[in-house]
């Protein structure tokens, strides 16, 4: 594309701002020659990743926070876990970026570049929850394929964007659209150009709430390369992979979107409870929506020893997908007696809430503080795993941190 | 002023604990510089020196440079498993015998995986030897707790 042969600039504009720092001779780097640090990159620095960030996989990135990294109200970039399923796109140039929406239930197909986007709708900021489907699946038993995902695949930024119903009002839809599916600029692990890593998508009411962004900033800055710049579609409360990254198109379906990964068992639960280790037939498996409550104690962090006689400060955040938290409370006694915590009204629908309590202990010993939500239809958290379902998704057993007054 | 004074009046010890001072330091921070620069970059770099040197190096029955447990078959999966993905996709999952087969099919009919061959067989037994399945229950106990004394 480039007469000269050389990086463009915007191009390296891109790759200065995933390493970090100017590549000072960048100007002189031929076009397709990949630096030393993209092919062997130190994948923390590059996508600015905490040190204590755990890495389950690097190939595709796979990065989940541990609880007590998750103590901001405001989850920043750092602590913000990470679930590609394919290889993060090489040229990603916000300038020359468009998206297509298009489908079989739109009057008309229209493309918008994403300066469009901004000049043409009205800017919109929620703080919305994303949690992975599968956080939580490395206490399945028996196990669940997949990342081992533990409790820190969740997360509540600051979103800012245009309102998908914004756009597909201004496109026109037709009367029968049901579904919307985004399509992506990811590359498939096997490198496959004909093949689309991920292509998830949502019924059009979900589509159509307000809080569905078509977002390009997170935290008042451009959304990182990692978490989908620069155009992300962000539907908070469901799983996370209905939130698709590096955003190039919308198709408006008249049926349930039909791109990889919403075929079974991708992010589906067995329509009726199962035993553990039931074999279950792709027509019993039906699609997750809206996620269960669940809370996580961000502080302190498990392990800490007490000096008997002195209470502990306890808090941390309770989401409840779709629907608000009620009530949070916790337990020092694996559940025999629960005491109520201090809960906050989140800043908006679907983002998370915070609780905190003040916790005496009896005596000296070893603890373990429970913490258990309820939603607003006075669902609870469970104390053991729920239900068990092939690909180990939505455990949203009570988080538990150990602690010792000594 | 009354520093002129004193340098005036303490010429000679000052300049013997100047000198003093001056060698004390150059050790001090010979040693600092020595901590700083030697013993953490020695300690960091040795694996991925190792592993610069031989790639294919086995330490403590762990191929250093994928992570896997060496065992019979291990050559196998990675030749066919992590040309697409990373070995810890495999270190992480615990899978039966038909677990891994019905994964390994679900990659040949949708991830591009090729047909493994007489590999396949190899490929299974290494997986379900190296990382068998083990029972877990409704709930664990809560593992690897990391100690600390907490002041609030």
């Amino acid at each position: 594309m480039n007469r000269r042969g050389f990086l463009s600039r915007t191009t390296l504009a891109a790759l200065s701002a995933a390493i970090g720092a100017e590549v000072f001779y960048g100007a002189e780097i031929p076009s397709g020659y990949q630096l030393i640090i993209e092919q062997d990159p130190d994948l923390f620095s590059l996508y600015h990743k905490d040190r204590d960030m755990v890495l389950l996989n690097d190939r595709p990135i796979n990065i989940e926070a541990k609880a007590h990294l998750l103590d901001d109200h405001v989850t920043p970039e750092q602590f913000m876990f990470v679930r590609n399923n394919g290889k993060v796109p090489g040229e990603l140039d916000a300038g020359s970026w468009s998206l297509l929406i298009n489908g079989e239930s739109v009057r008309q197909a229209r493309s918008f570049t994403l300066e469009e986007l901004k000049e043409q709708f009205t800017h919109h900021t929620y703080h919305l929850t994303l949690e992975c489907g599968g956080n939580g699946r490395s206490e399945f038993d028996p196990p669940a394929k997949g990342n081992q995902w533990t409790v820190g695949a969740v997360s509540c930024a600051k979103w800012t964007g245009v309102r998908l119903r914004d756009v597909l009002r201004e496109v026109g839809l037709k009367e029968d659209a049901v579904y919307i599916g985004y399509h992506a600029a990811d590359i498939h692990l096997s490198g496959d150009p004909r093949k689309e890593v991920i292509s998830r998508g949502i019924p059009i009411a979900k589509a159509l709430q307000q809080e569905t962004l078509l977002a390009f900033e997170m935290n008042g800055k451009p959304i990182p390369i990692i978490h989908g710049f620069p155009l992300r579609l962000v539907a908070g409360g469901w799983p996370a992979s209905v939130s698709g990254k590096w955003l190039k198109g919308i198709s408006v379906r008249n049926k349930v979107h039909d791109g990889p990964k919403m075929e079974s068992p991708s992010y589906r639960v067995p329509c009726r409870p199962v035993a553990p280790g039931t074999e279950v037939s792709a027509e019993d498996m039906c699609i997750i929506e809206s996620m269960p409550i669940k809370s996580l104690i961000t502080n302190p962090r498990s392990g800490a020893i007490l000096e008997a006689g002195k209470n502990l400060r306890i808090k941390g955040h309770a989401w409840a997908g779709e629907l608000e938290v009620d009530k949070v409370s916790y337990s020092i006694d694996f559940g025999a007696t629960w005491q109520d915590c201090t809960l906050d009204k989140p800043l908006n629908r679907l983002g998370w809430q915070q609780f905190k309590a003040i916790v005496d202990f009896p005596g000296k010993g070893y603890f373990e503080i429970w913490a258990r939500a309820t939603d607003s239809r006075g669902i609870s958290q469970p104390m053991v795993l729920p239900g068990w379902n092939p690909k180990g998704y939505l455990n949203n057993a009570c988080h538990r941190i150990a602690v010792k007054v000594a | 002023m009354k520093n002129q004074q004193f340098k005036k009046r303490n010429t000679r010890p000052y300049s013997s604990i100047m000198l003093l001072s001056a060698i004390v330091i150059t050790a001090l921070l010979g040693i600092v510089t020595y901590l700083m620069m030697e013993t953490p970059e020695e300690t960091e770099s040795t694996v991925s020196t190792e592993i610069a040197t031989d790639p294919e190096r086995i330490e403590d029955g762990i191929h250093l440079r994928t992570g896997l447990k060496a065992g019979e078959g291990m050559d196998a999966v990675i030749r066919h498993c992590t040309p697409c993905h990373s070995a810890k996709l495999v270190i992480q999952n615990r899978m039966d015998a038909a677990g891994w087969e019905s994964t390994i099919h679900w990659m040949q009919e949708t991830q591009n995986l090729w047909d493994l061959g007489d590999d396949q067989e190899v490929v299974i037994q290494y997986l379900t030897r190296e990382y068998p399945v083990s029972t877990k229950g409704r709930r664990q106990v809560l593992k690897d707790i990391e100690w600390y004394s907490l002041e609030q």
